[in-house]
């Protein structure tokens, strides 16, 4: 539908597509081709994005995706293949090259000066002379006009660091069509926005393709794919395997052609039967260091055999409170009681929680629960190494190591079974899993979990989805913390929804919809609410 | 992804210290050249004069004892993510804990003085490392600054010490009387001439012994123990350190009381094996060259004593250099040697990226590591 629209409504931009001739693509991509070392990213990536339209490219991590759009915006070089835009070839060298080309990029993290206005960020590295002053009253003019002609508005005189999350996105995306692009690139774009941010994106992107924008979509959720697309790219392995109209096709056939092979998006489990509290937590208060209250007196009970899910934007508090929680931030107030023991007036660092049957998997695997440049070996008894089992009195024991990291690589399918390969040249997926194995390999009663599938590509996905499932038919009690809503809807038995540091909802699994968790997520209270 | 620039394990370790160090000595050469003498006869002295003789070897090792002990000192601070440029400062007062021992006790037998002279270096360099080592862990503040600090106090101690208290009365330089003969560290010629073997006599010593055993000890620590764990891990990464439940305010005094310990060895070496007397500034920059020895040796106790070798030979074979050659003074010593611990130290890593590309492009296949 969407190549008819295009070449029936446009009125023939680019000057070298013949009259009757079908119009030349926005940008065609014709053999992409690169190589980092012995790692094959691209391998003759050949697809087409037609004006007006939005493409959407998803592939699970690693797949090249991220390598490919570098390589139209100029940070990296194909070794081989060409890039046209409105049919011309193009050699795009730098992001200037790929600005003056048209194209224009939404990163994933934004690139914005905090302590400057909407209208300076704008204007940055553009201002068009010495002079500031006659450059940004032309700016406020033009941006006027942009934010008339597809309801971008943004307050043009407030400081970023006032802006939401949302509203800074807004202001990328202005950015990239003030330096006229005709191309706009967004890479994960939803990854930090409520349900309601997100469909007022969508709303956003929507208007720019009736204008005759390209749009290239980067995700790896089907659910925006499927909702806003006209075509889809699919990658794996570097390569293309398919390229499809999105309304002829079906997320789970989707996840199939990313994963290689069947995969359950969601899985099955039976109602949970909750027992008795293992962990409670009354008016826990957490500052960050500059003083300011970033948990605001949070209080609930995790009992054995059920998941709680711990829904909210990211930067709500729930690392906060996970961290605290887990002995890694010390609370300013407020109690947390496990196995008769009260964890905050005690002063009982990770060690001794863990002594205590208190396991966690942290949301920030590279920063905090592995140690990067460590083999897969010495990271698999990270936080246990001074268990009896590793070792006699002072000295570490490598065999008992080894075998320890063997049978958790066996056990959790972790690949490659390689314990002496250092743990950042796994997969995102596979350390995931020698975490959890890790974790849960000491037998805890109680397990938290921060973001269990960032990162992590489909396949995984599932495998850890099931764990966790498993562990509480054990009777364990799991709290998981997740800026993914598909996650908490698909393991939570009771989702408690944070926003600004407090627990501002509970529900229980079976009468939370995406709809009452987003509200929530935006502050709006629920009716169950603390 | 694979990063640009890296190199097969064996490169990486082996091939980029030798090139660097060929790429220093090319420089000196042609520094030599300007001076008017033969680059060529320069170094086939200084390497006769470091390794071709009894006497040249004798000497290498002495200097690589110290290097040693330094290197060793610098690289558990390094493992434990800490700079520690304070290893002079620390090696000053760790000599003049065994110095005392020696002073006071050399009326004892040999086997009663080394132990208390061992422990007395270690205390006392440890404790000198406490210092900063409590005020980086406990109030925040650098350990680089305060261990350089540390190095000017140390100086300034022991310069008061030596001039008002430990001056050998009657006597104008300031040092202290000579150690009784007990509290000698036996040299090297004794040693061996005990297994019949004869060696030509050099300040050579005993310490030596003990600074291989140190660097076994410290690879069995580093490696091999609980507690070497907890330090690479809060060195490598601090927050994983804390999920983990290691403290890392007790891993930073634990590893600087260890390395200012290790410090200390020198005084066994210089001291209680070759002076025989507390002097003015004996450790005369084996601080600093243990920086050296430690990054070029790879924080690694093998690697550090190959460096520490590869120093004492400079030194000697240096010494050997200004001796026959007129036109190169003391000075121009230094400066070869300061051109090694450039490009092996400050700037080990300037060939890396080139050599990275050379071994992409014949396709060599990066290793793990």
């Amino acid at each position: 539908m969407s190549d008819e629209a295009g070449s029936a409504t446009a009125p023939g931009r680019n000057s070298d597509g013949a009259a009757g001739a079908a119009r030349a693509p926005a940008l065609e991509l014709r053999a992409i081709d690169k190589r980092f070392g012995a790692v094959h990213a691209n391998r003759a990536i050949s697809f087409a994005v037609a004006a007006g339209s939005i493409h959407g490219l998803i592939g699970e991590n690693g797949a090249g995706k991220s390598t490919l759009m570098n390589i139209i915006y100029g940070f990296h070089r194909a070794d081989a293949g060409e890039i046209l835009v409105h049919g011309r070839k193009v050699d795009i060298t730098s992001p200037q090259g790929a600005i003056a080309a048209g194209i224009g990029m939404v990163h994933q993290h934004f690139m914005l000066v905090e302590n400057f206005t909407v209208l300076e960020n704008v204007v940055l590295g553009v201002e068009g002379g010495a002079l500031l002053a006659g450059g940004l009253t032309a700016a406020r003019r033009e941006l006027e006009k942009l934010a008339r002609d597809y309801g971008l508005e943004v307050p043009l005189d407030s400081m970023i660091s006032e802006l939401s999350v949302g509203l800074q996105q807004r202001v990328e995306i202005l950015k990239a069509l003030y330096r006229r692009a005709e191309i706009l690139i967004l890479d994960e774009p939803t990854a930090v926005l409520t349900p309601q941010e997100a469909d007022q994106l969508f709303k956003m992107l929507g208007r720019l393709r009736e204008q005759g924008k390209a749009i290239i979509l980067v995700t790896h959720k089907l659910r925006e794919i499927m909702a806003i697309t006209d075509r889809v790219t699919v990658m794996r392995q570097g390569a293309v395997v398919a390229e499809v109209m999105t309304k002829k096709t079906s997320p789970r056939g989707l996840a199939e052609k990313m994963v290689g092979r069947a995969v359950l998006l969601q899985v099955d489990k039976c109602p949970a039967t909750p027992g008795v509290a293992l962990l409670s937590v009354t008016d826990l208060e957490v500052r960050d260091r500059l003083g300011v209250p970033r948990v605001k007196g949070v209080s609930f009970e995790l009992r054995a055999g059920e998941i709680v899910g711990v829904a909210g934007v990211a930067g709500n508090g729930q690392s906060e409170l996970l961290e605290a929680l887990a002995g890694i931030r010390e609370p300013s107030r407020g109690e947390i009681r496990l196995g008769g023991r009260e964890l905050v007036r005690e002063q009982l660092d990770a060690r001794a929680r863990r002594a205590l049957g208190l396991a966690h998997v942290p949301e920030d695997r590279l920063r905090m629960g592995v140690v990067a440049s460590f083999s897969a070996e010495a990271n698999a008894m990270l936080g246990y190494h001074d268990r009896p089992r590793y070792g006699r009195g002072l000295f570490l024991d490598g065999a008992a190591s080894l075998a320890g990291c063997e049978a958790k690589m066996k056990e959790f399918d972790v690949r490659p079974a390689q314990p002496a390969l250092r743990i950042s040249a796994f997969s995102g997926g596979n350390q995931q899993k020698l975490v959890l194995a890790r974790e849960i390999d000491a037998d805890p009663s109680v397990l938290l979990i921060g973001q269990p599938t960032r990162g992590v590509d489909i396949g995984a996905i599932e495998f850890i989805h099931r764990r966790l499932i498993a562990l509480r038919d054990a009777g364990k009690a799991l709290l998981v913390v997740s800026v993914e809503l598909d996650e908490i809807l698909g393991l939570a038995d009771r989702i408690l929804v944070m926003n600004g540091g407090e627990i501002i909802g509970e529900l229980a699994r079976a009468e939370a919809t995406e709809e009452k968790i987003g509200l929530m997520m935006a502050g709006v209270r629920g009716e169950g609410g603390a | 992804m694979s990063a640009p620039g890296k190199l097969p394990r064996w490169a990486e370790l082996g091939l980029l210290p030798v090139i660097n160090l060929v790429v220093a000595l090319l420089i000196s050469g042609v520094v030599i050249k300007l001076l008017g003498e033969s680059p060529v006869a320069a170094f086939k002295l200084m390497a006769a004069g470091s390794v071709g003789t009894q006497e040249g070897i004798g000497y290498t090792l002495y200097y690589a004892t110290n290097f040693i002990f330094t290197g060793l000192a610098v690289a558990v601070a390094s493992h434990a993510g800490l700079f520690n440029i304070g290893a002079e400062g620390q090696a000053y007062i760790g000599g003049l804990g065994t110095g005392l021992v020696c002073l006071w006790l050399g009326a004892w037998p040999f086997w009663a003085v080394l132990p208390l002279a061992v422990l007395a270096g270690a205390g006392f360099g440890a404790a000198w490392a406490f210092i900063p080592a409590y005020l980086q862990a406990k109030r925040g503040s650098h350990i680089v600054i305060t261990t350089i600090m540390f190095n000017f106090i140390a100086a300034s101690l022991m310069t008061y010490l030596l001039v008002n208290v430990l001056i050998k009365p009657g006597q104008q330089s300031p040092e202290s009387r000579e150690f009784a003969v007990n509290a000698w560290m036996p040299s090297a010629t004794d040693v061996l001439a005990r297994v019949g073997v004869t060696f030509a006599a050099t300040p050579l010593n005993l310490a030596f012994g003990f600074a291989l055993g140190a660097a076994v000890l410290v690879w069995l620590f580093v490696w091999r123990t609980r507690w070497g764990y907890a330090l690479r891990v809060a060195g490598e990464n601090p927050a994983a350190a804390v999920y983990a439940g290691i403290a890392p305010p007790r891993v930073i005094i634990g590893a600087m009381l260890l390395s200012g310990a290790l410090a200390g060895g020198l005084g066994l070496n210089e001291l209680m094996g070759s002076q025989h007397r507390i002097l003015m500034d004996f450790p005369s920059g084996a601080g600093f060259v243990g920086i050296a020895v430690a990054l070029m040796g790879r924080n690694h106790p093998a690697g550090i004593i190959v460096a520490a070798v590869l120093f004492g030979a400079l030194y000697q074979g240096g010494s050997q250099l200004s001796f026959d050659m007129p036109k190169i003074n003391r000075d121009m010593v230094v400066v070869i040697q300061g051109l090694v611990i450039l490009l092996c130290g400050a700037m080990e890593n300037v060939f890396k990226a080139p050599l990275a590309a050379l071994f992409a492009k014949f396709g060599a296949k990066p290793g793990v590591g």
